[in-house]
């Protein structure tokens, strides 16, 4: 089995502060880290390998730096990563993203591909389900559970209140939930291995059969008309030792305060 | 010159912060309360790779270095200094002098499982009447026939309890003193050896520190390590060496204590406002990072030294001789900006306080370290 395991360097955002004054993100001294939706992603990849055997490469678009991404990625056990990285890619919208991770899946072979529901620096959703359309493919997103069953698939895809299990037929693509694992860690040999065995290989825009235009910002539908912070809040106001009836009493009273009812 | 880390030591750095932060920190305050034997993070970390970094990949090691090995230690250590010296016994101590002195069969017998983690090492010098001045030895080597008879006795042997082999001195000719000490290789299974009483310690006390005894302990003339009479020179080079595991353990458990201290006075109030807002706390801290770095640069540099083959006994008198003293300093502080509740076991601080201590004491007494710098300088 071939799995293509899609992931994306994302700022840590535990670690992220928000410039007051423009309301842009301090990237400065912010560590990267592997999306976390993504690295379980991953890891549902390298179960599937230790289980049945698998072939798992990862496949990122982005800058240079992504390539630590990639390495962490053959140090926790990938057998191949490809960095995916051209000015022509920048400023891409999900539209444009998943259009450039298609062309360039359309040069690789694969049974399953593995993306991350969404990553927690734009929370979209949309790169996975758009990239099984753009090679019209299934696919089954907020994946808990994948299984192998001959030449299918059982995922368990979830809901709020509930969960459907899913026979699909390869190939296809599932979106991975961070919580359906928790990702091995790297290993000390894997780390060496991913820099001294390993290669990280690069395609750029022209290993992929497309025209220039439909790619980066001017392939992207979407327009970012104004970043913004929210304004601050006031600290409110604290009632302590209520009891439920006077506690009733005032949440209604202040809501009618603010008519909010 | 560069001081900055390589690409491959960022990931080995990520590495280390997720493990100690998932498995370490969790349980460091109940392995010292409990005075347990961390043998479940042991086996992780061998899982992992941990066990045998800087050994080559022939012999089942990482294929790394020591900075990447001692990069580790500091790093568990910033959590747990007994996890710090369970790892730097086991690489330094007793991997170490098997890859540096041992021959090719003990290499593949013993080196190879050591690095793969699945037997974990120990070593045997110290004996009640022979600290300091290790070449009091008391322990002695008999040769008969095939087979050296061991008898006598060694104390303070960190990982005693859970070690698989041991490297131990004896006196194989007493008349000639230091000419006279040999090392060998010792399996847990040797009859005749056993383990004896388990100290019960102020600081690393999940670590498991006891008696080796040797009753007629026949061992294996192919166990010696490198010629008769050549052991009191491995027991001194593999001592330069475990001090710059020592050093980083102490490092570590300096940094940790800071990074406690920082978290700490943000959160506490006093008079109306956080206590990081008084310049004392402030000035303290930046003394307390300023030395742990300078204690780093040292440690490193110590390491670095041992990777490119340069000389670094000097060096790694040095890193332990400072970090030591840093951690010692730098964990005391981080109790007082702690105040009372620094003092309380509901904070980790007084734990690596109490930590700290043996830095200045084991492989080598600060005191130790002072000769042996300075015996390079005069």
């Amino acid at each position: 089995m071939k799995i293509v395991v899609c992931i994306k360097q994302v700022p840590d955002t535990n670690e992220v502060r928000l410039d007051p004054k423009t309301g842009t993100l301090i990237r400065d001294g912010v560590p990267s880290i592997i999306n976390p939706d993504d690295k379980s992603g991953l890891e549902a990849a390298l179960l599937l390998k230790d289980q049945h055997g698998a072939h798992v490469t990862v496949l990122t678009m982005g800058p240079q730096q992504a390539d630590l991404a990639l390495r962490e990625a053959l140090a926790m056990g990938a057998d191949e990563a490809i960095l995916l990285t051209d000015r022509a890619f920048a400023g891409a919208d999900t539209w444009a993203t998943s259009l450039t991770l298609a062309k360039a899946l359309d040069e690789l072979d694969y049974d399953l591909i593995i993306t991350g529901r969404q990553a927690i620096d734009g929370d979209t959703a949309q790169v996975g389900p758009e990239l099984a359309e753009h090679l019209q493919i299934p696919h089954v997103s907020y994946a808990k559970d994948i299984k192998k069953e001959e030449g299918n698939l059982i995922v368990k895809r979830m809901f709020e209140d509930g969960y459907h299990l899913i026979r699909v037929k390869m190939p296809c693509l599932v979106t991975a939930l961070s919580d359906m694992n928790t990702p091995r860690y790297m290993n000390v040999k894997g780390i060496y291995d991913a820099y001294r065995e390993k290669t990280v290989k690069t395609m750029t825009f022209d290993d992929l059969k497309i025209e220039r235009e439909a790619l980066g910002l001017k392939g992207s539908p979407t327009k970012v008309k104004r970043s913004f912070t929210k304004g601050a809040k006031t600290a409110g106001k604290l009632y302590k030792d209520l009891d439920e009836k006077e506690a009733a009493r005032v949440i209604v009273e202040k809501m009618k305060e603010k008519f909010i009812i | 010159m560069d001081f900055r880390i390589t690409k491959e030591q960022i990931l080995l750095q990520q590495l280390y912060k997720e493990f100690t932060e998932r498995e370490v920190q969790p349980i460091a305050a109940e392995i010292d309360e409990e005075e347990r034997f961390p043998e479940e993070t042991v086996k992780k970390m061998q899982q992992n790779g941990m066990m045998g970094i800087q050994f080559p990949k022939t012999y089942d090691g990482a294929g790394g270095d020591n900075l990447a090995y001692i990069m580790l230690v500091e790093e568990l250590s910033k959590a747990c200094g007994t996890t710090g010296v369970v790892l730097s016994a086991h690489a330094s101590l007793c991997g170490a002098p098997i890859y540096e002195f041992g021959t090719e069969e003990q290499k593949q017998k013993y080196l190879k499982p050591l690095a793969r983690g699945e037997k974990l090492g120990a070593f045997g010098l110290t004996e009640p009447n022979a600290g300091t001045d290790a070449a009091g030895q008391q322990t002695k080597a008999v040769l008969d026939g095939d087979h050296y008879i061991l008898n006598g006795s060694k104390i303070f042997i960190t990982n005693a309890s859970h070690a698989d082999i041991f490297i131990v001195f004896a006196m194989t000719d007493k008349s000639v003193g230091t000419r006279g000490i040999s090392a060998f290789i010792v399996e847990k299974e040797f009859e005749g050896f056993s383990i004896g009483k388990k100290e019960l310690k102020l600081g690393i006390r999940g670590s498991a520190t006891c008696e080796l005894i040797f009753d007629n302990v026949r061992v294996p003339k192919e166990n010696l390590i490198g010629k008769e009479g050549k052991g009191f020179g491995i027991a001194m080079k593999t001592l330069d060496g475990g001090r710059i595991g020592i050093a980083a353990q102490a490092l570590g458990i300096a940094q940790g204590a800071i990074d406690e201290t920082v978290k700490y006075v943000k959160e506490r109030k006093q008079f109306g406002r956080s206590i990081s807002k008084f310049q004392n706390t402030q000035f303290v801290l930046a003394d307390m990072q300023t030395r742990t770095d300078a204690a780093r640069l040292l440690v490193y540099r110590a390491a670095f030294n041992k990777d490119n083959g340069l000389p670094y006994s000097k060096e790694a008198a040095m890193a332990k001789l400072y970090a030591s003293e840093t951690a010692m300093w730098v964990t005391t502080q981080a109790v007082q900006l702690h105040g009372g509740y620094g003092y309380t076991r509901e904070y980790p601080v007084e734990r690596m306080m109490r930590d700290a201590k043996i830095t200045e004491i084991y492989e080598g007494t600060s005191e130790v370290q002072r000769m042996v710098i300075s015996a390079s300088m005069l």
